[in-house]
């Protein structure tokens, strides 16, 4: 078939045909631009949901337990440490503000800044799982990994341990001391699901770079930039609410 | 020249983003899943041929029935009709020249296939013997079997299911074509659109209760772990929070084909269309506040019990919709009895039983006594294989002349619904009085006096297996030496039908443009006349 790739390409040539002018990276089945960059951002709002309801059968979980075993949940939480969980908090939202800055630079056709402003996100992205992977050696240093070599030491007999003593802590009943691991249970579940994402992030964030540097979305295309901005910003969303649930209600008593 | 013949080579298919090709692609893996499921199902027929477990071993018997289980649902109920009729004609009937998004539609076949290896990896080394509902701790903590590979087919398999709805839905809201509101689109849009929110709402609850399962099976995280204080109903919560929907996503679909095959051989408009295509969307939205009637008897909180047993008589409320509107279609039609329609009857009558012994189960009192025999096996079958079941194989005989371009022998295919609906009611009806008499469902064996009634069954599931072949041979068939079927065999109104058969890759040759309701078959004769005015 001699001309089927005008037909494939959408931007046929045929001769007085209002339809020269689309831009080459219509896609064929769209009749206009619009329309394909209408249908990408839906389509990535609904992935979102998708994430969105992935997650709360996490967050269900955290509540659930939460209620039964309050005394726990409140001594377990006392063992993280709020001063890097907010160090990374700040540089989740910086890394989102990075991003916005790059998908601007995206539209408005900046190609320096665009890969100034993905290398930063890039290099945000890599200091948070880099203070995460401090925070989880602590977990590993005190047997807070939930499993064979949990310890509830430092539940039993807060008196001697560091963080526990700091926050005034209490003794726990053996029994209610045992639920502490539901708490790093669901801590290591849901920080370790939202560190995936953020290396799953990452990953994209290299492509998108190397593709950038070659002037890929500074050319009027920004489909790609804009959702992935979405969904760096839902990832750290998820975040703010894993710091609020995990790392500061309750604190005090 | 059409989308078949457009490109040849195996790296045409492997690598397509025609959402036609994809769907044969789909259509091809989940026929080959459908037999391997079929077999087992055979196998587990045989077995319980005799009260003794005599054919295989009692853990060998569980490993069977569990990988029907996981293989019917996740890679061929939840994929079968969506991901083929629906890829092939969602896109057709709406105007379209492809999904919104072809190459996350090839993904999805991907992952599909991806799921679905890993699924043969289980068989082949050793299978899996939980029950597809994979119930902690029996899951996490009793058995050495391959709960770990399932899983992972399972989430993967899901994520496929996900970008499918996804990719519907984004096309439904963006890519109509002008004229195509939203209440002229055909009632199988209209399903497939109810369907695809469950897959996209529901399918990740499942992911992540598969990944909590994993976890708690390989480090012992204790979230599902009664020792550490965690809930092993947590685990069905969230289970059933998706794989209650998931019916649903498996039969929506199926009604939606069984709209579009009444209303072409009745020659009617369907009855209360604003109605039908709002039961769909109803079906969904209640169908998330149900999941609990699992649990009836698994220590959920009286409470809980009542509402969630009012819930679910709320579901039979649009279901019942749509069976009474299919049946005022057919008041006053001008009815014809080619296949399609007769497997459209079998789904009517099968789906009613099936639904109404929903409504048994759904009742606290009744659900006692009836849950865990072969009550809910039968039930379960009668919705899935009578029903569902049912309206796939109407949908292939429906849309197998667009497809192909070919006719199938008409008499044989009229036989081969008639035997699938005669082979259907042996095997399943005396599984309602088995359950009822108090037959435990997963044993391998059983007292003797049950046996007559596991006869029938058994015989009846033969039955069913020839009705289930003669297909697969007939149409095969049909691609070389059947009739060439022309562009609208039934006169059917939808914009599918209103271009060539097999279609074009790009479907139509020029965009169409809705000027008429859903199906006006008044509009299709002034068209022929139009047509032959103009070629006179």
């Amino acid at each position: 078939m001699p001309d089927s790739s005008a037909i494939d390409h959408g931007a046929v040539t045929t001769a007085g045909d209002a339809h020269a002018e689309h831009p080459s990276y219509q896609r064929h089945h769209f009749e206009t631009v619009e329309q394909q960059a209408d249908a990408s951002a839906f389509a990535m709002w609904l992935f979102l949901l998708t994430e969105v309801m992935f997650f709360g059968g996490l967050f269900t979980a955290y509540l659930i337990y939460r209620n039964w075993y309050y005394p726990a949940f409140v001594s377990a939480s006392h063992q993280l440490n709020v001063v890097w969980g907010t160090l990374n908090t700040v540089v989740l939202i910086l890394s989102s503000f990075t991003m916005a800055m790059g998908v601007w630079c995206a539209e408005t056709r900046r190609r320096r800044g665009l890969v100034l402003c993905l290398t930063l996100t890039m290099t945000l992205g890599l200091v948070f799982l880099g203070i995460k992977t401090v925070e989880y050696k602590e977990k590993i240093e005190k047997h807070h990994v939930p499993g064979q070599h949990y310890s509830l030491q430092s539940f039993l007999d807060p008196a001697h341990d560091e963080a526990a003593l700091a926050a005034g802590d209490k003794p726990l009943a053996l029994d209610m001391a045992r639920h502490t691991e539901i708490y790093f249970s669901l801590y290591f579940a849901m920080t370790g699901m939202h560190a995936l994402h953020m290396i799953i992030g990452i990953g994209i964030l290299a492509f998108m770079i190397f593709r950038a540097r070659a002037g890929a979305y500074t050319g009027g295309h920004v489909t790609f930039v804009e959702n992935f901005g979405f969904y760096w910003h839902f990832v750290d969303l998820v975040w703010i609410y894993l710091f609020a649930l995990l790392y500061l209600i309750s604190r005090h008593q | 020249m059409n989308y078949l013949t457009k490109e040849n080579g195996l790296l045409s298919w492997l690598l397509t983003g025609d959402h036609k090709r994809i769907a044969i692609l789909y259509l091809i893996s989940i026929t080959f899943f459908f037999f391997i499921g079929g077999a087992l199902a055979g196998l587990i027929r045989l077995e319980l041929l005799t009260p003794q477990s005599d054919l295989m071993a009692t853990d060998t018997y569980n490993k069977v029935f569990t990988m029907h289980g996981v293989i019917m649902i996740f890679l061929f109920l939840v994929p079968s009709v969506p991901a083929t009729l629906g890829n092939f004609f969602i896109p057709m009937m709406l105007g379209a020249k492809d999904l919104a998004l072809p190459r996350i539609n090839l993904l999805s076949w991907y992952l599909y296939v991806l799921g679905g290896i890993l699924v043969i990896y289980t068989m082949v080394s050793g299978g899996v013997d939980t029950g597809w509902t994979f119930t902690t701790p029996l899951s996490t903590h009793y058995v050495n079997t391959n709960v770990l590979s399932t899983g992972m087919a399972v989430f993967i398999a899901g994520f496929s299911s996900i970008f499918t709805g996804l990719n519907f839905i984004v096309t439904i809201h963006k890519m109509r074509a002008p004229g195509m509101t939203w209440f002229r689109m055909p009632l199988f849009v209209w399903a497939h659109y109810a369907a695809s929110i469950l897959m996209v709402l529901g399918t990740p609850v499942l992911a992540i209760a598969v990944v909590l399962l994993a976890l708690e099976r390989t480090i012992g995280i204790g979230v599902f772990d009664p020792v550490k204080g965690g809930d092993p109903l947590l685990f069905q919560h969230l289970f059933w929070f998706y794989s209650h929907p998931a019916v649903y996503i498996m039969i929506l679909p199926g009604m939606g084909v069984i709209s579009e095959v009444i209303s072409t051989f009745s020659r009617k408009r369907v009855f209360g269309y604003t109605a039908v295509a709002f039961s769909s969307v109803a079906i969904a939205v209640f169908g998330f506040f149900v999941w609990a009637h699992h649990m009836f008897i698994m220590g959920i909180s009286n409470y809980a019990v009542l509402v969630f047993s009012l819930l679910t008589m709320l579901v039979a409320v649009p279901s019942a919709i749509k069976i009474f509107n299919w049946t005022f279609t057919l008041y006053k039609g001008s009815i014809t009895f080619e296949t399609p329609m007769l497997y459209a009857f079998g789904f009517m009558g099968l789906f009613t039983i099936g639904g109404m012994t929903g409504v048994f189960l759904g009742t606290s009192g009744t659900d006692i006594h009836l849950t865990e025999t072969y009550f809910i096996v039968a039930h379960f079958h009668f919705v899935m294989v009578g029903g569902m079941l049912m309206a796939f194989l109407a949908g292939i005989h429906f849309w197998w002349p667009k497809m192909t371009g070919r006719m199938y022998p008409e008499k044989i295919s009229q036989m081969a619904a008639v035997v699938t609906f005669i082979g259907f009611n042996l095997t399943f009806f005396p599984q309602f009085i088995l359950g009822t008499l108090g037959m435990p469902r997963r044993y391998a064996a059983y007292p003797p006096e049950f046996q007559i009634l596991n006869v029938f069954s058994t015989a009846g599931a033969t039955i069913l297996g020839v009705g289930y072949l003669l297909p697969v041979l007939y149409l095969v068939w049909s691609l070389k030496y059947g009739e060439i079927a022309g562009d609208n065999p039934w006169q059917a109104t939808g914009l599918e039908w209103q271009t060539q058969s097999p279609p074009l890759t790009e479907n139509f040759t020029e965009l169409p443009i809705m000027d008429h309701e859903a199906y006006d078959y008044e509009w299709l004769e002034n068209q022929k006349t139009k047509e032959v005015a103009s070629a006179g």
